[in-house]
């Protein structure tokens, strides 16, 4: 698929702005802070209604405007789809596809896909346990839409459990503190019964609908991994063996297991973080909050055997992310039949120039390809030759 | 701000459920506007609504009496409850006319967040009920999200060891509508909830 073409008003620092785009490479070039991945930005928001850079809407509407569209026409095999998205910070965003209003704005994720890289990916290998989590979780939802649903029922479940912890933490410390109730106290035992019998409950639900979640992120990471290490190795010209490995929260013996690249099946999962929960019971009521399930894993990332967060250079570190989001594409490739839209965010800047050259070679088969750089001379000449070239000055978009 | 009672009706008004600011203000100035009977009517309305409508001692539901038409009613069938969350559950499962059993509201469901917990609904007087045995059946009909699931949950396990047949409701697609409609969790446990068409 590509973008035909892109018109936002009133985003970000665009009071309206047109950009036509046609297969193949383009490349927007500007100076810092003239708007060029403002336009990306509105890319990816139409594929994933959500913002790269900020979590909330507010920031992406122009200062002193109401509301802000953008407006995506999508070829797919030949077929245009357009759509249109209103966002209204504070109020419900209203989207349209092909000019008919859709119930829900998520009812458009799936008519594009991209696949976007930018500078904040580099978190992905230096930053928190989150950023990684929230890689795998976005990946699933891209694949299959119904992830975001189980995502969400599980964060609801962590909450009310996590709130029953704080609650429960004072009638449940073992020992006999002076300031407890005695034990013989019936309302106590009653209280203290009631509050582990709910607590039950709340296992129950949060490893049904985590082992789900777990045995998704698990069968993602093991399909993920071939296509990781070859995009690496492609990138930056070298057999390093970047691989992953998901660390799991689960007691030891899954943990291993799940580390040594098993995917166990999900009501062998949902035994063991129940299992778990039931192990660590005095420490989460010590501390008030839940110390396993799908909310407290990771990936690691190796390079060879070693962690890349810590061991890896800046430009290992680099590639490596670059070398994630690259595996995201082939993956989301092959389950569509159909390439996203890969956008390449200030990528050519970091990289030496041997990179520059294998990274322009990886992506000259891709249907299209969006690349966004201060200078044109970051890009390397193979590129710019290939594709087309806008320039971006203040907010405004000159085609040539 | 308006002066004195005007803006107190106002306010009184925006403490209701689903009524905003404007609404408020607008349902204020119906009021003033109405004919004086209406709001009299209304008012008096009001005033008894608290004193009249007790609840069912043994199920939970609004009633007008120490019990409710449902539990009163001799044609019902005394061996079956439906345990709902909230008396406007009782009627929309009325409204079916399938179920000629009782019901039993619990007055919410267990939600840590909001600070409430199995003590706080009628759970207790549920089992009470259940002590004498005429009961063979309870059908968990809370509502199917996660504080609902949580509920129905804890009150299977708190009633699997009376020997009764307990059910919860499912979950699946609406009748008559698209599937192209229903979001991906509902279509998800329909999928896990699909039937043989054979036997």
């Amino acid at each position: 698929m590509h973008v035909r073409q892109l018109v936002v008003t009133d985003f970000r620092s665009y009071a309206t702005a047109q950009l036509d785009l046609g297969p193949g490479v383009t490349t927007l070039v500007g100076l810092n802070g003239q708007g060029k991945t403002n336009l990306v930005e509105a890319i990816g928001y139409a594929a994933s209604l959500s913002s790269h850079r900020v979590a909330t809407d507010q920031p992406l509407v122009r200062f002193g405007a109401e509301r802000a569209t953008i407006r995506a026409v999508v070829v797919r095999h030949g077929r245009d789809s357009t759509i249109d998205l209103e966002l209204n910070p504070g109020r419900a965003n209203r989207a349209h596809l092909n000019r008919s209003p859709v119930p829900r704005p998520r009812d458009v994720l799936g008519t594009l896909r991209t696949v976007l890289f930018a500078p904040e990916d580099l978190a992905l290998v230096k930053g928190d346990p989150a950023e990684r989590r929230r890689f795998l979780d976005d990946l699933l939802v891209a694949r299959q839409p119904r992830w975001a649903g189980v995502r969400s029922e599980y964060d609801r479940v962590l909450k009310q459990r996590n709130a029953l912890l704080k609650q429960g933490a004072p009638l449940l410390r073992a020992g006999g503190r002076a300031r407890r109730p005695r034990p013989g106290d019936p309302d106590a035992d009653e209280a203290r019964e009631s509050v582990l019998h709910t607590l039950h409950v709340w296992d129950t639900h949060l490893a049904a609908v985590g082992s789900q979640l777990l045995y998704a992120r698990l069968r993602l990471t093991r399909d993920l991994t071939p296509d990781l290490t070859s995009a690496y190795d492609a990138v930056s010209e070298s057999t390093s063996g970047a691989s992953m490995t998901y660390r799991c929260s689960v007691h030891e013996e899954m943990a291993e297991r799940i580390a040594a690249g098993e995917v166990p099946e999900p009501a062998e999962l949902e035994a063991a973080i129940g299992a778990s929960l039931a192990a660590a019971r005095d420490t989460e009521l010590e501390r008030g909050i839940t110390t396993v399930g799908p909310h407290r894993d990771d990936l690691v990332l190796r390079l060879g055997e070693l962690p890349a967060k810590g061991y890896a250079s800046h430009g290992e570190s680099w590639s490596f992310a670059l070398g994630l989001k690259l595996a995201a594409y082939q993956l989301l490739r092959r389950d569509l039949g159909d390439d996203p839209v890969l956008i390449l965010d200030d990528v050519f800047a970091e990289l030496d120039s041997r990179r520059r050259e294998r990274l322009a070679e990886l992506v000259a088969d891709c249907e299209q390809v969006i690349v966004t750089a201060a200078v044109p001379g970051d890009v390397p000449a193979a590129l710019l030759a290939a594709g087309a070239t806008a320039s971006v000055t203040l907010g405004q978009v000159s085609q040539g | 701000m308006y002066e004195g009672v005007v803006q107190d009706l106002i306010d009184e008004l925006g403490r209701l459920p689903g009524v905003g600011p404007k609404g408020a203000q607008r349902i204020a100035f119906h009021l003033l506007a109405a004919d004086p009977a209406d709001v009299t009517r209304l008012s008096e309305i009001l005033a008894r609504v608290k004193d009249t409508v007790r609840f069912c001692q043994t199920c939970g539901n609004v009633a007008e009496a120490d019990q409710c038409r449902i539990c009163l009613d001799t044609r019902r069938d005394r061996t079956i409850i439906c345990v709902v969350e909230e008396p406007k559950d009782v009627l929309a499962v009325e409204r079916t006319r399938e179920f000629r059993g009782l019901y039993h509201v619990l007055g919410g469901a267990i939600s840590p967040m909001d600070g409430i917990g199995p003590g706080d609904l009628r759970i207790r007087e549920l089992v009470a009920r259940l002590a004498d045995g005429t009961v063979t059946e309870v059908i968990l009909a809370t509502d199917p999200n996660v504080q609902g699931e949580a509920t129905a949950t804890y009150l299977s396990r708190l009633l699997k060891d009376l020997g009764l047949t307990i059910s919860r409701l499912a979950s699946g697609l609406p009748v008559g509508g698209d599937l192209e409609y229903a979001d991906e969790v509902t279509l998800g446990r329909a999928f896990e909830g699909r039937r043989s068409v054979h036997g």
